[in-house]
């Protein structure tokens, strides 16, 4: 008798709790970083920045006022505001605003591309090799220690620097520095879940290897993977725009923000301003990579 | 922890020898044959001849190796197509002016980083903090040689304060940094260089220093009655082996990535050594620099290993 009015009693205070358990438990993992995401207000801004570079660089051709290619004798290197020149021209009187738009292509490329590649090709090196432990462990990971012992930026123009410029070479360039920090991130990852005990749960009830590969390790380990590949963009799209700066980029007349920089510091004394432009935007874009990935890697609760 | 060091030691071998086998490759990464690479344009047959004798270039790749690295070993790295010198005497030269700016900005760096890591780190979520690691944030994003532009057209071309390019008015050889006349050349790619590494040694100082602050024995300090400064300094000390350790990474960065801002004032360095390489696609120059400085590289991790150890005993690693 008092059993069941306890229940009773139980059920009529709290008549959702069955149905319903705690929201945390039902959203799952992504669920969760979402919901934290949604209130960061900052990241969610820098993220539609973002957005806004991509879409106008996609659509460059439908927004920018010229024709980025278009020389002017009579309107070479004019300020800010002249005519319909929002930011004025460059030294063979092409528009800076329009060649900036069509750039963010080239740099956009260039620092997402060499990620994803590095991403996939690293991420799983270093998956095998956290996973598969002993020799095979050592042969990957100590093959990777030898490019650790460049710094970054000495590397790429060592590749970039005897492969010659162009867009290809740029994209192999960028792609083989990147590869041996993701990974080292992605083996760190899988050989500390490799030995937890869910792992050995799982293998001790019978689950084959490539089970227990994609749905016990990949799923944990690619949350440091992506955040670390996340802070990568911008580091690329600096390292490609120091290596077209250098001249080992795109070969002009195609628009890039680290070539216009430095075909634009000639006339530095002409116009000071107009030539700090294309550097503008490589800051921009920088920035809103690096706190977007900030903000990913505070949501996915990865630590630095 | 002295078994720690020879261990250590004996590891850095392998990597050094890995390190030659990718400076060695760049010569077959760049395209046409080698003996292209290596020698000017116009060489006779009878240069080609030598080189391809002194190289071993008709023997098998691996036999090649072997002996550019004994070529290597003993301080040959070959001569450079531009100029006509031993690449050596090239880089030793350049070598100076590159590491006396990379050691002031990255102490520069470090010293700022420190103060603003400490502020940042005793008020999270503060005034201080927010503009710490806005500074840090900017420091991390910006493009060094756009900051040296910028730099040169406030402070060359609007102000005309400082000198825009070149180092000291007579060249380098009468370079010194006890005159103004003269070390006024330096200021600004010295600052061009210190904000990436500012940025970096911020945010570790800030992390490092907060992750010390919450940890028990802080709590302990303070139950015992300990003021604000000494649980600081407390926390400094135990923060201090990581913190150390990214500064050695970055004194690594700026000397082998310093090209960048020494291409934008034409600091005679060896980044400038570098691009003067790339552009007159001297691949012999090239090569030789990269080598000089990616053992330098290496020989500063070892160091800042060593010192770690030291700093902090309780490190014995495998």
């Amino acid at each position: 008798m008092s059993d069941l009015s306890i229940t009773g009693a139980g059920a009529t205070a709290d008549p959702n709790a069955r149905e319903a358990p705690p929201a945390s438990q039902v959203r799952g993992y992504w669920g969760n970083v979402w919901q934290r995401l949604r209130y960061d207000y900052a990241t969610l801004f820098f993220l539609a920045l973002i957005i806004l570079i991509v879409a106008s660089a996609v659509f460059a051709p439908l927004i920018a006022p010229f024709d980025p290619n278009k020389a002017s004798m009579a309107h070479r290197l004019k300020p800010l505001f002249f005519r319909d020149n929002i930011l004025g021209t460059d030294e063979q009187g092409r528009d800076i605003l329009s060649r900036i738009l069509y750039g963010g292509r080239t740099s956009l490329l260039m620092g997402i591309a060499p990620v994803v590649v590095a991403t996939i090709v690293g991420g799983l090196f270093g998956v095998v090799a956290g996973y598969a432990g002993g020799k095979v462990n050592t042969i990957i990971m100590r093959g990777m220690d030898v490019f650790f012992a460049f710094p970054s930026v000495l590397l790429a123009v060592a590749i970039s620097g005897s492969l010659g410029g162009g867009m290809i070479n740029q994209l192999i360039t960028l792609t083989v520095v990147l590869t041996p920090p993701l990974c080292r991130v992605a083996e760190t990852a899988t050989s500390q879940i490799r030995s937890m005990d869910f792992v050995d749960a799982a293998r001790a009830s019978g689950a084959s290897t490539t089970s227990i590969l994609f749905n016990h390790v990949l799923v944990n380990a690619i949350s440091p993977v992506l955040v670390y590949a996340s802070t990568l963009v911008s580091a690329s799209i600096l390292l490609a725009s120091g290596l077209s700066f250098l001249g080992l980029g795109v070969s002009p007349p195609t628009p890039d923000w680290g070539l216009m920089l430095s075909t634009l510091r000639q006339a530095l004394y002409v116009q000071p301003i107009v030539c700090a432009m294309p550097g503008v935007a490589i800051l921009i874009t920088s920035i809103a990579f690096n706190l977007v990935s900030d903000g990913l890697r505070q949501a996915m609760d990865v630590k630095a | 922890m002295w078994l720690y060091a020879a261990r250590r030691l004996l590891m850095t071998i392998p990597i050094g020898l890995g390190v030659t086998v990718i400076c060695f490759a760049l010569i077959y990464l760049a395209p046409g044959n080698p003996v292209q690479s290596l020698l000017p344009p116009d060489a006779t047959a009878k240069d080609i001849e030598e080189l391809k004798h002194a190289y071993g270039l008709d023997k098998p790749i691996p036999i090649q190796y072997v002996i550019w690295l004994g070529h290597a070993l003993t301080g040959n790295l070959g001569i450079s197509i531009q100029t006509n010198r031993p690449v050596l005497d090239e880089v030793v030269r350049a070598l100076g002016n590159t590491i006396s700016i990379s050691v002031i900005s990255v102490i520069l760096a470090f010293v700022i980083a420190m103060a603003l890591g400490i502020l940042a780190a005793t008020r999270v979520g503060g005034f201080l903090d927010r503009f710490s690691t806005s500074i840090a944030v900017f420091g991390i994003s910006v493009p060094s040689f756009w900051l040296g532009v910028i730099l040169v057209i406030i402070f060359s071309v609007e102000l005309g304060w400082l000198p825009a390019t070149g180092m000291g008015s007579a060249g380098s050889d009468h370079f010194s940094w006890f005159q103004w006349s003269e070390a006024k050349y330096a200021v600004m790619p010295i600052v061009a260089l210190t904000l990436t590494p500012l940025g970096i040694l911020m945010r570790t100082t800030r992390s490092s220093i907060a992750e010390v602050l919450a940890l028990d024995f802080i709590q302990t300090l303070r139950a015992k009655g300990l003021g604000r400064t000494a649980i600081v300094i407390h926390a400094i000390r135990n923060a201090l082996p990581q913190i150390l350790a990214m500064f050695g990474l970055q004194l690594g960065y700026l000397i082998g990535g310093s090209i960048l801002v020494e291409t934008v004032f034409t600091w005679p360095g060896t980044g400038f050594l570098l691009n003067k390489a790339i552009l007159t696609r001297d691949i012999p120059l090239l090569q030789g620099t990269i080598l000089v400085l990616a053992m330098a590289f290496v020989g500063i991790n070892l160091i800042v290993d060593l010192l770690q150890t030291a700093v902090d005993p309780r490190i014995k690693r495998a």
